[in-house]
């Protein structure tokens, strides 16, 4: 072997190991923080307490309002990016003609493109002035714009992902549709979107864990104020705006208030880490189907 | 013989894909209940004829007719013609067989579900009718519910046939119905279409010479998008008048 090909194939080599140590060492550091928090506060407390408030005076450790403002955020974003993003993805697909296509989908990944921070006060000083409007019990600081607009971030990951998987379906089932006499919108939902449904589910899956990690957005528009609440009117706080708090405020280094983070912090890991691994199990399950 | 009503028609019929013309001055009789057999040197053009019989190209960009094409006496390509309407009427098989990743009940029954009809024993009883028709009922009866995809290549073509039938059309286009599969399946569906010509209009494609001979009442011979030669099957066979065909069906070019 060329001596050239042994170098790029070491360099592949440890950049592979350099992703694979980098992780483990976010989990090491992670997980040992946290140690330090559970040796003071028990699990059971961690997930069972209906309060959160380690920067008070009297503090509770309950995860529990984080969890549910981290949920009630992601499920507002899934149900606007959802229909929006499938049905783009089966408009592009069934519908536009080409040249439609070439303009549309480069715009669509613009949306994905515009920095959260823009997406974040867009949800506070637009949107939610905009609902007040029809909801006069809307909070300044409330989960549903931020949710929404939310929502419209994802769109093209839900909307692009999902078109390649309608598009990666054999076009025999296209013409099958269509010979028996369906139409268009037959073709469509009754023959492409379930042929293509792990993709879709993929993409659903991935869409969920992106807005479980998003911040800038919930930052800005969703308050922070923990709450154990399904109530989409009232301001929350979602575990990674926590995390933002905590880091940009003044609590000192090592202090147990200071160790939360890392405790919020692997609660996140654990449900991003969960939503990847399905996706991968769906796609790995199901990609042999139709070949 | 009496001599059968004409059930599809296509008059001086011209086809373009963008600026390529594909088909040039087609003028060709089907008749009803007959088979009628298209041949020809790959990418003459029997395809792109066979597909604008039930408008498939239709979804193709830049692909255009010129004529007219007349089912039972009305053209197909008018502006008050609905395609979903015309391909339950014309319907077709295609070279690959492509069942729904559905199972097998369902890939049968699905012409019938986009029509609305719900009821159960309804849909049963449609089912099985076409899959005696297409002679699969025994071999499938224990397993309707499950994968079409989990049956053999052969059974696949014919499940796409019963799916076809199930819908009643008149008409039933086959482009190479047999080329991906082995000679015991192929003799098969060569069986069925024969059955199938008393209540149907057949027209196929095919590459196959013998199987051309076997299965269809006429023959069109398709050379660079033009019709050369169309007639009985048996006098295309023996005593073709055109030089061309002659070579063709005696394998002198391909
Ligand atoms: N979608 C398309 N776009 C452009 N040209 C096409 C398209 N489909 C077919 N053609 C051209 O039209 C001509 C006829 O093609 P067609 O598929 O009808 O041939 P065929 O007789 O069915 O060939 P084969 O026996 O190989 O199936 C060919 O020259 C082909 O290149
Ligand atoms: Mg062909």
């Amino acid at each position: 072997m060329k001596v050239s090909e042994r170098i790029i194939e070491g360099l592949l080599w440890l950049s592979a190991v350099i992703t694979i140590l980098v992780t483990i060492g976010i989990i090491w550091v992670l997980l040992s923080q946290s140690i330090g928090f559970f040796q003071v506060v028990s699990l059971t407390e961690f997930l069972t307490e209906k309060e959160w408030t380690p920067l008070f005076a009297d503090k509770k450790f309950g995860i529990m309002p984080l969890v549910a403002g981290t949920l009630l955020t992601t499920f507002i974003a899934i149900a606007v990016a959802l229909p929006l993003g499938l049905t783009i993805a089966v408009y592009l697909n069934e519908y536009a003609p080409a040249r439609m296509r070439q303009i549309v989908k480069p715009l669509l990944e613009i949306l994905a493109t515009i920095p959260t921070v823009v997406y974040g006060f867009f949800a506070l000083t637009v949107v939610t002035p905009f609902l007040q409007q029809f909801i006069p019990g809307l909070a300044g600081f409330n989960a549903l714009s931020a949710g929404m607009v939310m929502g419209i971030m994802i769109v093209p990951m839900i909307s692009s992902l999902s078109e390649d998987a309608i598009s990666a379906v054999p076009r025999s089932l296209r013409e099958a549709a269509y010979g028996m006499g369906s139409t268009r919108l037959q073709t469509a939902f009754g023959v492409m979107v379930p042929a293509a449904s792990s993709g879709i589910v993929v993409s659903v899956i991935l869409a969920i864990s992106r807005a479980v990690g998003e911040t800038m957005i919930v930052a800005i528009a969703a308050g922070q104020q923990p709450r154990l609440t399904m109530n989409p009117l009232v301001p929350i706080e979602t575990i990674t705006t926590y995390i933002v708090q905590v880091s940009l405020g003044d609590v000192p280094h090592g202090s147990l208030e200071y160790k939360t983070i890392f405790a919020a912090g692997i609660t996140l890991f654990v449900f991003t880490f969960a939503l990847n691994n399905i996706s991968f199990w769906i796609k790995k399950k199901y990609q042999e189907k139709y070949d | 013989m009496a001599k059968n009503n004409i059930k599809l028609e296509a008059k001086n019929l011209n086809a373009y894909y963008g600026d390529f013309k594909a088909l040039k001055d087609i003028t060709i009789s089907m008749e009803e209940k007959a088979v009628t057999a298209f041949i020809g040197p790959s990418g003459c053009g029997k395809s792109t004829f066979l597909r604008t019989l039930n408008r498939m190209n239709d979804y193709i960009d830049g692909f255009r007719t010129e004529g007219d094409i007349l089912l039972d006496g009305k053209d197909i390509y008018d502006k008050n013609i609905r395609v979903d309407e015309l391909r339950k009427e014309v319907g077709m098989v295609f070279q690959k067989p492509n069942p729904f990743p559905k199972t097998i009940f369902e890939n049968v029954v699905y012409g019938l579900k986009i029509q609305g009809i719900k009821n159960k024993a309804h849909l049963e009883e449609a089912a099985e009718k076409s899959l005696r028709q297409t002679a699969l009922w025994e071999e499938v009866k224990d397993k309707m519910h499950k994968s079409a995809l989990a049956l053999s290549g052969g059974q696949q073509q014919r499940l796409c046939i019963a799916r076809a039938l199930a819908i009643s059309p008149s008409v039933i286009l086959m482009d190479e119905p047999t080329s991906a599969l082995d000679p015991i399946s192929t003799a098969k569906i060569e069986e069925l279409i024969y059955e199938l010509k008393n209540d149907y209009t057949i027209v196929i494609v095919t590459h196959n010479m013998q199987q051309a001979g076997r299965v269809s009442d006429n023959t069109a011979f398709f050379y660079m998008g033009e019709l050369i030669e169309f007639g009985k099957t048996k006098t295309i066979f023996t005593s073709p008048s055109n030089d061309r065909t002659q070579n063709y069906i005696t394998g002198r070019f391909g």
